[in-house]
C-alpha cells in the first residue's frame, strides 16, 4: 500500500472541486491577522499567492533571490495564457481545456488536478483584466485570443509577445499594494537554504542574505515553495541564469517526495549553441513553426559544406532539401508537439545533416511563406521575433533560414504535492513550476501561465485555510527553538564547507560538465546504459566538486560563486536523481523518451499497463539510495491512447 | 554566420567591495572573443579566467539573458545599456565592438540607487515608487469578467506601450538629472490609459510622485535621453500625461 | 497646494509657465526692435519706447515682467542643484549626444549666459532710457551703440551671440514648457518640436539681423 494520499475528492470529475471548497475548513478574519505565511519566490504562482494570502489578512513574508519580485522568469513567458472562456464561440470548455491538458501531458497528470484547473482558468483571465493587465483587445473591446499548438479551438490570451511579463506585472502590483499596506513583508535578494520543521510540521524557513552574507532564521504557520523549475541542471537552457531547485531540494531533502524529476520538456525552437563559452540559450517563440518549414540538407556532403562555412542554404535546392517533419508527421507537418519536433531535430543533428559549425542545428525556413503571403505578412507576425534572431545571431532571417535547435525550457516534475496542494510535510506547500502537478510527461503551450496563477490566486488561497484552521492556537514560533538553532548552523556549516574547499576550479567548470553529461544521456533520449553511466559520470563530479571548487571572495558578504555553488550542489544532486527517475520510467512518455519503449518506426511508445504512476522519491539521508513511492494515476473520465501525429 | 574574433580587449571596469568602500576602475584584458558573445557572456569569460588566477570575479546583475527581466544593467562606454539601441545589456553582443578596444563599464550612477558592490546597485527606490501606488486596488476574486468593460483597440495598445517598462533603470541612469519620472510615467499611464486603473489615476500620480521625489531622484529637464536609452522604446509622452494627471490631481484638491 | 510647489513637477510647472511668459515677452520685445528697421526715421521706434515708459507699464508690468525673470532664475538655479545632488558620483565616461540635444543638456548654462547678456543689456539701454530718463531719441541712442566706431562692431557681434545663446535656450525651452505642463503627446510632442524650433530660429533671427542691420546700413 502506496504512503501517497493524493486526497483527490471522490464524485464525479465536474464537482470535485465545488464540494471539496465546501468541505475544508475555513480560517476567520481575526485568526488570520495572527497567521504567518513564508512564500518562497515571487514568480506567477509566489507572487499570485502572496498578494492573495496578504489580501485575506494574513501576514505573508516574501523571499526572492533577485533584486525585485518583478524579475521572477516568469517574465519571459512569449506567448500567452489558456483559459476554457469560450469568448471566441469556438464551442471550448472546462472539459475541452482538461482533455487537452491531459493528453497534451500524456496521460500522466491526475484527473482532479487538471480538471479544477481548467474550472479556474477563466477567473484568472478576469482577475487580470481588473488588475490592469493590457490584454490584445479587437477593435470592438473584446479580449483578444490566439491559437497554440496542439489544440483545435482559440482560448489563447496574449499581451503581444509579452503576456508573462504583463500577467506577472499585475500580480506584483498587487504584491506592492499589500507591501505598502504592511501585509506583506518583502525580502530582496535573499535564498532560501533550509526549511525548519519543528514537530513534524513546516514551521519556517533558513535563508542567505545575498548582500550581507548573513544566515537569517525566518518563522511562520506554514512555508509556500513558489521558486519554480529546475532546467539550470543541465547548465545551459532557457531558464534565468539565477533560477534554481534549491527551495524544492531542500524540501525534498527535508523529507518531502520530489515527484516525477525525469519529465523536462525541452523546447524545439531556441538559437543554438554558438561555443563552448555560451552560458544561456534563447528561446525563439513556437508560434514561429506556424509559418516557417523546417529543413535539413538531403545529402550530408552538403550537410558538411554548411557545417565547414563553405555553403549557404539558399545555394541547396528544394530537391536537396529534406523538410523531415513533413516527411515523417504529414498530418502534423511542422506543427507537432514540442517533444516531437525536438527528437526529430536531434535525430538528423545526431545523423550527421546539422547545419552550423557545431552540427547541432536545423533550418526554420520563412522562403516559402514570404513567396506565398509576402514579405509584409511575415514581418507584420513576427518583426520582433526576427529582429531579436538578427541581434543575437547577425543573420537576416528575411534573406537566409533561421537556425534552431532544442533547448530545455520547462520541468514538469516537481515536489510532490497532494490535491491541496501540501506535500507530504504538514504546512508545507508547493506551487507553481515547483511542483510536479498538473502537466503530467508534457506541458502545452500557454500553460504553465494559468497553472502558476491558478494555484496562487485560486486554489492555495482556499487549501491552505484547511491547513491552518487547526494552527490559530499555535503560536508564533520562537526564532530561539533549538530546531532553528539546528538549521541555521547546519546551513551555515553547508556553505563554510563550500567556501573552505579552496580548490582550483570555478562553480560553472562543474555546472558546464555537469550540463554536458546531462544533456547527452538524460536529455532528448535516454537508455538504460547511457543512464547508469550518467550516475556514475554524476558522482565523479560531486567528488570533483568537493575536492576542487574554488569560491573566490569572501564569506560573509555578497559573493556570486558561493549563491553559485550552492546552487550547483543541489543541481548535482537532482540530476542524480533525475537519472535514476528516467532509469525506472522504462516508457517513453510526453518529454521523457525512452530508447527502449519505441514503435517500429522509432516513434514513442507509452507503457500504461506498467507506468500510469507518478513517481515520487523520497531522500534516505547523504549516500542512501531515495526510495520510490508510486501514485497510481486513476482515470475516469478520459481514455488512455496513444498519440499519433502521422 | 561566421563572427570576427577580438583578439584582444581591455576591460576597464568600476570595482567596489561594498556599498561603503570606496571603487575605482581597474582594467583587464582579454582576449579572443567571438563576435557572437554577448556582452555578459564576455563578463562571464573574463570572470572564469579571475577566478582561476584566484582573484575575486566581477559582479553583476543579470538573469533571465533575454531583454525582459530588467535585472541587468551596466553603463558601457558611457551608454546605459551600451552601444546599440532598443537593448538590454544582455542582448548587446560583442561585435559591436572592435579590434583593440578599450570598453568601460560602470555602475548606473545615481543617488538614489547606491552601489552594492562592482557593478550590482540597488534599485529598492522603484519598488519603494510602485508600492506607493504603482498598482490598481483590487482583491484577489470577485471581479467582473474580462469583457465586461470593452477597451478600445487603441488604449489597450497605448496602455500596452507603457506596460513594457521592465524597470531596469537606465532612464535613471542615463538622464543627467537621475529623474525617474520615464519610469513613474510609464507606470502611471498604464494604469490611467485602463478603465480599470483610471478610477484612482489621480491620487496614484500624486502619491507615486510624492514618493519619487522623497526619494532623491532629479528632476526632470526634458532632455529625451531616457526614451532613447530605454530598451523597451518607452515614449516621453507619458512624462507628458504624468504631468498632467498630477496638475489635475491638485485642482481637484 | 504648498505641496504641489514643493514637488518636482510642481516646480517645473513654475519654470515652464514663467518661460512662457517670457517667451511672449521676447515676441514682443522683438516686434518692438523691428520698427527700427522698418522706419528709418527712428519716430516708430521712439513711439513704441515712450509707450512702454508710460506709468502704467513702468510700475505695473515691469515688477511682473522682473518677476517673471526671478521666478525662472531662482527655480531654474533650486532645480539644477537638485539635480547635481541626485547623482553624486559621476560617471567616469558619458556619452549623452547620441540621445539629447546639446542645448537640452545644457539649459542652465545658456540661461546663464543669456543672463549676462541680459545684464549688460540692460545697461546698454534701460538704465539710461528708463532709471535716468535723460534720452530723447531712443532710436539714435540704439543706433548710436552699433555703430560707434570700432566698438560698434564688438557690440553687434556681442548681440549676435546673445542673440544666438536665446535661441539655443527657446529650442529646448519652448516645448518643454508645454511637456511640463502636460500638453504634449506623442503625435504633439513632434509638432511642438517643430514649432519650438521655428519659434527660436524666429526670434534669433530677429535679434540678430536688427544689429547687423543697424551696424552695416543705418
Amino acid at each position: 500500500m502506496t504512503v501517497l494520499n493524493s486526497k483527490i475528492p471522490a464524485g464525479p470529475l465536474t464537482e470535485k472541486w465545488s464540494k471539496h471548497k465546501a468541505a475544508i475548513k475555513v480560517v476567520s478574519p481575526a485568526n488570520k491577522r495572527k497567521l504567518d505565511i513564508i512564500v518562497v519566490g515571487t514568480g506567477l504562482a509566489g507572487g499570485s499567492a502572496a498578494a492573495s494570502l496578504a489580501e485575506m489578512g494574513y501576514n505573508v513574508k516574501a523571499f526572492c533571490y533577485q533584486d525585485s519580485g518583478r524579475r521572477a522568469h516568469s517574465i519571459a513567458a512569449q506567448g500567452g495564457i489558456n483559459a476554457a472562456k469560450n469568448y471566441q464561440n469556438d464551442n471550448d470548455s472546462v472539459f475541452r481545456l482538461f482533455y487537452d491538458t491531459i493528453k497534451g501531458g500524456d496521460y500522466r497528470a491526475r484527473e482532479g488536478n487538471v480538471y479544477r484547473l481548467a474550472e479556474v482558468s477563466g477567473e484568472i483571465i478576469d482577475q487580470c483584466v481588473a488588475q490592469g493587465v493590457p490584454f490584445a483587445r479587437e477593435y470592438g473591446g473584446t479580449l483578444s485570443n490566439r491559437s497554440f499548438g496542439g489544440v483545435l479551438v482559440s482560448r489563447t490570451f496574449y499581451a503581444r509577445g509579452q503576456t508573462g511579463q504583463q500577467l506577472l506585472l499585475g500580480c506584483y502590483a498587487s504584491m506592492n499594494r499589500m507591501i505598502g499596506q504592511g501585509k506583506i513583508e518583502m525580502h530582496e535578494r535573499n535564498e532560501m537554504l533550509d526549511i525548519v520543521t519543528i514537530d513534524g510540521k513546516a514551521r519556517g524557513i533558513i535563508t542567505r542574505n545575498l548582500v550581507t552574507g548573513e544566515i537569517e532564521r525566518h518563522g511562520a504557520h506554514a512555508v509556500v515553495i513558489a521558486s519554480g523549475g529546475y532546467g539550470n541542471v543541465f547548465f545551459l537552457s532557457t531558464n534565468a541564469m539565477g533560477c534554481n531547485g534549491g527551495a524544492a531540494w531542500q524540501a525534498y531533502k527535508n523529507g518531502a517526495y520530489f515527484g516525477n524529476p525525469c519529465f523536462v520538456q525541452i523546447h524545439p525552437t531556441c538559437i543554438p549553441v554558438h561555443g563552448e563559452q555560451q552560458s544561456k540559450l534563447t528561446l525563439m517563440s513556437e508560434s514561429l513553426r506556424n509559418d516557417g518549414r523546417v529543413w535539413t540538407p538531403k545529402k550530408k556532403e552538403d550537410a558538411i559544406k554548411l557545417q565547414k562555412g563553405q555553403m549557404s542554404p539558399n545555394d541547396i535546392s528544394d530537391e536537396d532539401r529534406d523538410f523531415y517533419l513533413e516527411r515523417r508527421y504529414p498530418s502534423y507537418g511542422n506543427l507537432v508537439p514540442r517533444d516531437v519536433a525536438s527528437r526529430a531535430a536531434k535525430e538528423r543533428c545526431d545523423e550527421g545533416f546539422g547545419v552550423n559549425e557545431t552540427g547541432k542545428a536545423v533550418y526554420l525556413d520563412f522562403k516559402y511563406s514570404i513567396e506565398r503571403l509576402g514579405r509584409d505578412v511575415i514581418e507584420a507576425r513576427y518583426g520582433n521575433l526576427f529582429q531579436m534572431y538578427e541581434k543575437i545571431t547577425d543573420a537576416n532571417p528575411y534573406n537566409e533560414p533561421m537556425q534552431i535547435y532544442p533547448a530545455i525550457h520547462y520541468s514538469m516534475g516537481g515536489v510532490w504535492v497532494d490535491y491541496n496542494l501540501m506535500t507530504n510535510i504538514p504546512g508545507l506547500y508547493a506551487i507553481g513550476e515547483a511542483n510536479f502537478s498538473d502537466h503530467g510527461g508534457n506541458r502545452l503551450g500557454a500553460s504553465a501561465l494559468m497553472q502558476g496563477l491558478a494555484d496562487g490566486y485560486f486554489i492555495l488561497p482556499y487549501t491552505i485555510g484547511d491547513y491552518l484552521a487547526d494552527e490559530i492556537q499555535t503560536p508564533r514560533v520562537d526564532m530561539n527553538h533549538p530546531e532553528f538553532v539546528k538549521k541555521e548552523k547546519a546551513a551555515t556549516t553547508r556553505m563554510e564547507r563550500l567556501f573552505n574547499i579552496k580548490g582550483s576550479k570555478s562553480v560553472d567548470s562543474f555546472h558546464r560538465r555537469l550540463g554536458n553529461i546531462m544533456w547527452d544521456y538524460v536529455g532528448m533520449a535516454r537508455n538504460e546504459k547511457g543512464l547508469k553511466y550518467a550516475i556514475e559520470e554524476i558522482a565523479k563530479i560531486r567528488e570533483d566538486f568537493y575536492k576542487d571548487l574554488r569560491i573566490p571572495g569572501e564569506f560573509n558578504s555578497m559573493n556570486i560563486e558561493l549563491e553559485k555553488a550552492g546552487r550547483v550542489e543541489d543541481f548535482l544532486e537532482l540530476g542524480d536523481l533525475m537519472a535514476r527517475d528516467a532509469l525506472n520510467r522504462n516508457e517513453s512518455c510526453g518529454g521523457h523518451y525512452r530508447e527502449e519503449s519505441t514503435t517500429e518506426e522509432g516513434e514513442a511508445k507509452r507503457d500504461d499497463e506498467n507506468f500510469t504512476f507518478v513517481s515520487a522519491w523520497e531522500y534516505k539521508g547523504e549516500g542512501q539510495e531515495p526510495i520510490l513511492h508510486k501514485e497510481d494515476l486513476v482515470f475516469e473520465t478520459v481514455e488512455l491512447t496513444q498519440r499519433s501525429y502521422k | 554566420m561566421a563572427d570576427k574574433i577580438l583578439k584582444e580587449l581591455t576591460i576597464r571596469v568600476w570595482r567596489q567591495k561594498d556599498a561603503k568602500s570606496k571603487g575605482k576602475l581597474e582594467s583587464y584584458k582579454i582576449n579572443n572573443i567571438s563576435g557572437g558573445t554577448s556582452f555578459l557572456e564576455m563578463l562571464d569569460i573574463l570572470n572564469e579566467e579571475l577566478i582561476n588566477k584566484g582573484t575575486e570575479p566581477i559582479a553583476f546583475d543579470h538573469d533571465c539573458r533575454e531583454g525582459i527581466c530588467g535585472m541587468c544593467s551596466l553603463f558601457v562606454n558611457g551608454r546605459a545599456h551600451g552601444p546599440d539601441n532598443d537593448i538590454t545589456t544582455c542582448q548587446l553582443h560583442m561585435r559591436k565592438f572592435s579590434e583593440g578596444e578599450t570598453i568601460t563599464i560602470e555602475p548606473w550612477r545615481a543617488g538614489a540607487f547606491p552601489v552594492i558592490k562592482d557593478l550590482i546597485v540597488d534599485r529598492m527606490a522603484f519598488e519603494k515608487v510602485l508600492q506607493s501606488g504603482g498598482y490598481i486596488s483590487v482583491n484577489t476574486g470577485g471581479v467582473p469578467d474580462g469583457n465586461a468593460i470593452p477597451i478600445s483597440y487603441d488604449d489597450a495598445e497605448e496602455a500596452m506601450d507603457a506596460a513594457a517598462c521592465i524597470g531596469c533603470g537606465a532612464c535613471v541612469a542615463t538622464c543627467k538629472n537621475s529623474s525617474a519620472m520615464l519610469f513613474v510615467s510609464a507606470k502611471v499611464s498604464h494604469l490611467a490609459k485602463l478603465p480599470q486603473g483610471r478610477v484612482e489615476a489621480t491620487r496614484r500620480a500624486k502619491n507615486m510622485v510624492a514618493k519619487m521625489d522623497e526619494l532623491g531622484f532629479g528632476n526632470c529637464t526634458n532632455t529625451g535621453a531616457c526614451e532613447v536609452e530605454c530598451p523597451k522604446g518607452i515614449s516621453i509622452a507619458n512624462i507628458a500625461r504624468l504631468n498632467r494627471e498630477f496638475l489635475s490631481a491638485t485642482i481637484k484638491e | 497646494m504648498s505641496s504641489f510647489l514643493s514637488s518636482s513637477i510642481g516646480k517645473k510647472l513654475i519654470m515652464s509657465l514663467s518661460g512662457l511668459f517670457l517667451i511672449v515677452f521676447v515676441l514682443v520685445h522683438l516686434i518692438l526692435n523691428s520698427f527700427l528697421m522698418f522706419d528709418s526715421t527712428g519716430e516708430l521706434f521712439n513711439a513704441g519706447a515712450h509707450f512702454m515708459s508710460l506709468p502704467i507699464i513702468r510700475f505695473g508690468l515691469q515688477p511682473v515682467l522682473f518677476g517673471g525673470f526671478i521666478i525662472h532664475i531662482i527655480y531654474a538655479i533650486t532645480l539644477t542643484l537638485q539635480n547635481q545632488k541626485a547623482r553624486p558620483q559621476k560617471y567616469a565616461v558619458q556619452n549623452l549626444s547620441n540621445s539629447s540635444t546639446w542645448s537640452s543638456r545644457n539649459m542652465f548654462v545658456l540661461g546663464g549666459l543669456v543672463l549676462v547678456f541680459i545684464a549688460m543689456h540692460l545697461m546698454h539701454f534701460f538704465v539710461p532710457i528708463q532709471i535716468e530718463g535723460n534720452v530723447h531719441d531712443d532710436a539714435q541712442l540704439v543706433k548710436a551703440l552699433f555703430t560707434n566706431g570700432s566698438m560698434g562692431l564688438v557690440y553687434t557681434g556681442l548681440y549676435v551671440l546673445g542673440a544666438i545663446l536665446l535661441g539655443l535656450h527657446l529650442a529646448h525651452g519652448f516645448w518643454s514648457a508645454f511637456q511640463s505642463i502636460g500638453f504634449s503627446n506623442k503625435i504633439w510632442k513632434k509638432r511642438l518640436e517643430k514649432v519650438s524650433y521655428f519659434y527660436a530660429i524666429f526670434v534669433a533671427a530677429g535679434f540678430i539681423i536688427i544689429p547687423l542691420y543697424l551696424h552695416f546700413f543705418a
